[in-house]
């Protein structure tokens, strides 16, 4: 193991469905106290890779150690130290709220007294207190996700999994999982989440992972990433003319076209989105600061156009 | 190998997953118990006064009974199949598939093993609660043997364990809820009707009586009916061994289809 502060290390991981490579010889780590998120598209491979983290999925190539523990070799070790937040709901709808997090505490072999003290610590902490004895088809689809995130906290866990936390949410319940994770994040949770969304991954993680079949494209700081990859500045154009392209490939910019429009990487402290604003007034465009999602765009925009 | 290795996977851990199929099965339990209660008394009165009024008696290994005699633990060994049958085919593929019970306890530390063999092992307890009740009410009717009667109850365990695994098997390889009707007419229903249930096998053909000698519940009703009766027809211990065996094996096969369909 590398450091002893490495809670994940994985090492040159394939994982096959026959001849179909899922995820491709890959290699990462996540630290103690760290949240990392994986960024991709559909299909890229983040709830495989969530799958054999969590001991749900045999590894077909390559190892993979929690805790410096071979999660092959130690699955109910590992297990019984991660909380999992599926990306499907699976709550037991034939039970009440607080009865799912009551049975579902057994399988952790945890004492039943303290087991209820911390299912309404839990509810508490989720404000889904009053809904404690509702039946799960009662339950909005936020309510749902944050019982889930409940149930994956019982056995107060040394790493957080969660695959796609607010997927499907509208923005308040989305804002109201952050801040729970955040929270759990301060007090030194170590999370490891996959996300479609790059506000989410900007907001919550230290270290984002963009993945696409199956590989890691890109690993950093969101700031560090969107620095490195796209610069500090981007201007888009629409309705743009051939004169304005090849203005634009005359100062090497490098550029990507997606939807009708063109996106323009500017280099640091090139003052482009002022140049284009003189040579072409009627050019209409937009500056503003690179986002994750322009690095997003940039590594995997082909896989996304090509579906 | 890899049948022992799952075996040995299964540890105490599997009575949580057995737990939560009897908590849902206590919140409800009032309808559950119903069932099993008025089940044996509409037989009898179906078959046994109805149907068994037009027969009377008839031998049964050299021996006169009345017909109601004779069916009674027929439908006990219907019982101990249908229970632990349905639990582990349409209830065990509703929990592993559409609520993806399975799923979230392997999110613990329960392994798979456990998972399936506390579902197996549910079904088994299905069959062992309807046939104690059944018992019992047989029992008001006069139709059990005592001592021997109390066979009845570990014969429902191995029973119920050896189709509740034969139930898991089909829901290892079922590709949807409706195709449970292909395993049901071509295995269950024959069963039901010519396992000796209802009439001795004795009458039937030649090739018929082979066939239902190889049927798993041929050996579950002659072992129930030795109970009931108060005794035993010569080669009962073959029935159970072969019982046994094919308990055994059903419960390996169960545990490693049932482990292919869920580990991907
Ligand atoms: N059981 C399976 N059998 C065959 N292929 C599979 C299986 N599970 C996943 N795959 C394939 O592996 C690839 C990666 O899937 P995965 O679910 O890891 O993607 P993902 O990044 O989580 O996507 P999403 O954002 O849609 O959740 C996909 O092409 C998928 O079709
Ligand atoms: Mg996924």
């Amino acid at each position: 193991m590398s450091g002893d502060a490495a809670v994940v290390s994985a090492r040159a991981v394939t994982k096959r469905y026959g001849s179909f490579a899922a995820v491709d010889g890959v290699d990462f780590e996540v630290r103690k106290g760290e949240c990392v998120g994986f960024l991709g598209p559909n299909g890229a491979g983040k709830t495989t890779i969530v799958r054999m983290v969590s001991c749900f999925s045999p590894i077909t190539e390559g190892r993979i150690r929690v805790f410096g523990l071979d999660v092959s070799r130690s699955p109910r070790e590992v297990k019984a130290q991660l909380g999992i937040c599926p990306q499907e709901d699976n709550l037991d709808p034939d039970f009440s709220v607080e009865r799912n997090l009551l049975v579902y505490a057994r399988y952790f072999s945890l004492p039943a007294r303290a087991v209820r003290e911390r299912a309404r610590e839990l509810l508490d902490l989720m404000q889904l207190r009053e809904k404690a004895g509702a039946k799960i088809q009662e339950l909005s689809g936020g309510m749902k996700r944050r019982l889930v995130l409940a149930r994956a906290l019982l056995n107060q866990p040394r790493m957080l999994i969660l695959d796609e936390p607010t997927t499907g949410l509208d923005p308040q319940a989305r804002q109201l999982i952050w801040q729970r994770v955040r929270m759990l994040k301060a007090r030194g949770t170590t999370i490891l989440l996959t996300t479609h969304y790059m506000e989410e991954a900007s907001q919550l993680c230290d270290r984002v992972l963009l993945m696409d079949r199956g590989e890691i494209l890109l690993n950093g700081s969101p700031s560090n990433l969107i620095e490195r990859e796209v610069g500090r500045e981007v201007v888009e154009l629409w309705n743009f003319t051939d004169e304005v392209l090849a203005f634009i490939r005359e100062k090497g910019w490098e550029h990507e076209t997606l939807d009708e429009r063109v996106h323009v990487f500017l280099p640091p402290g090139d003052d482009g989105g002022r140049e284009i604003g003189h040579r072409f007034p009627h050019q209409e465009h937009l500056l503003r600061l690179a986002t994750l999602e322009d690095v997003f765009l940039r590594k995997a925009g082909r896989a996304l156009r090509d579906g | 190998m890899t049948a022992l290795q799952a075996v040995r996977n299964i540890s105490r851990l599997t009575l949580r997953v057995w737990r939560r199929d009897l908590d849902v099965y206590l919140t409800t339990w009032k309808t559950n118990f119903l069932p099993p209660l008025l089940e044996p008394v509409f037989y009898v009165l179906a078959f046994g006064l109805g149907i068994g009024s037009l027969i009377g008696d008839l031998v049964y290994q050299g021996v006169t009974v009345s017909y109601l005699r004779f069916m009674a633990p027929g439908v006990l060994a219907v019982a101990i199949m249908f229970w632990s049958f349905f639990e582990n085919t349409y209830a065990s593929f509703v929990r592993m598939y559409y609520q993806r019970t399975f799923d979230a306890m392997m999110a613990t530390p329960l392994l798979v093993e456990d998972v399936i063999a506390g579902e197996i092992l549910w079904g088994t307890t299905k069959s062992l609660l309807a046939s104690v009740i059944m018992l019992g009410v047989l029992t008001g009717f006069g139709l059990v043997a005592y001592p021997t009667g109390l066979w009845v109850v570990p014969l429902a365990v191995l029973g119920g364990l050896l189709f509740a695994s034969l139930g898991m098997i089909c829901t290892a390889v079922t590709p949807n809820i409706d195709t449970f009707n292909f395993p049901i007419f071509v295995f269950v229903f024959p069963m039901f009707m010519f396992s000796g249930t209802f009439f001795p096998i004795d009458i039937l053909p030649e090739w018929a009586r082979i066939l239902a000698w190889i049927l798993p519940l041929t050996h579950v009703s002659l072992l129930v009916r030795g109970s009931t009766l108060g005794w035993y027809p010569d080669g009962a211990v073959w029935s159970l061994l072969y019982l046994t065996l094919v308990t055994a094996a059903a419960f390996l096969v169960a545990l490693l289809l049932m482990k292919r369909r869920l580990v991907k």
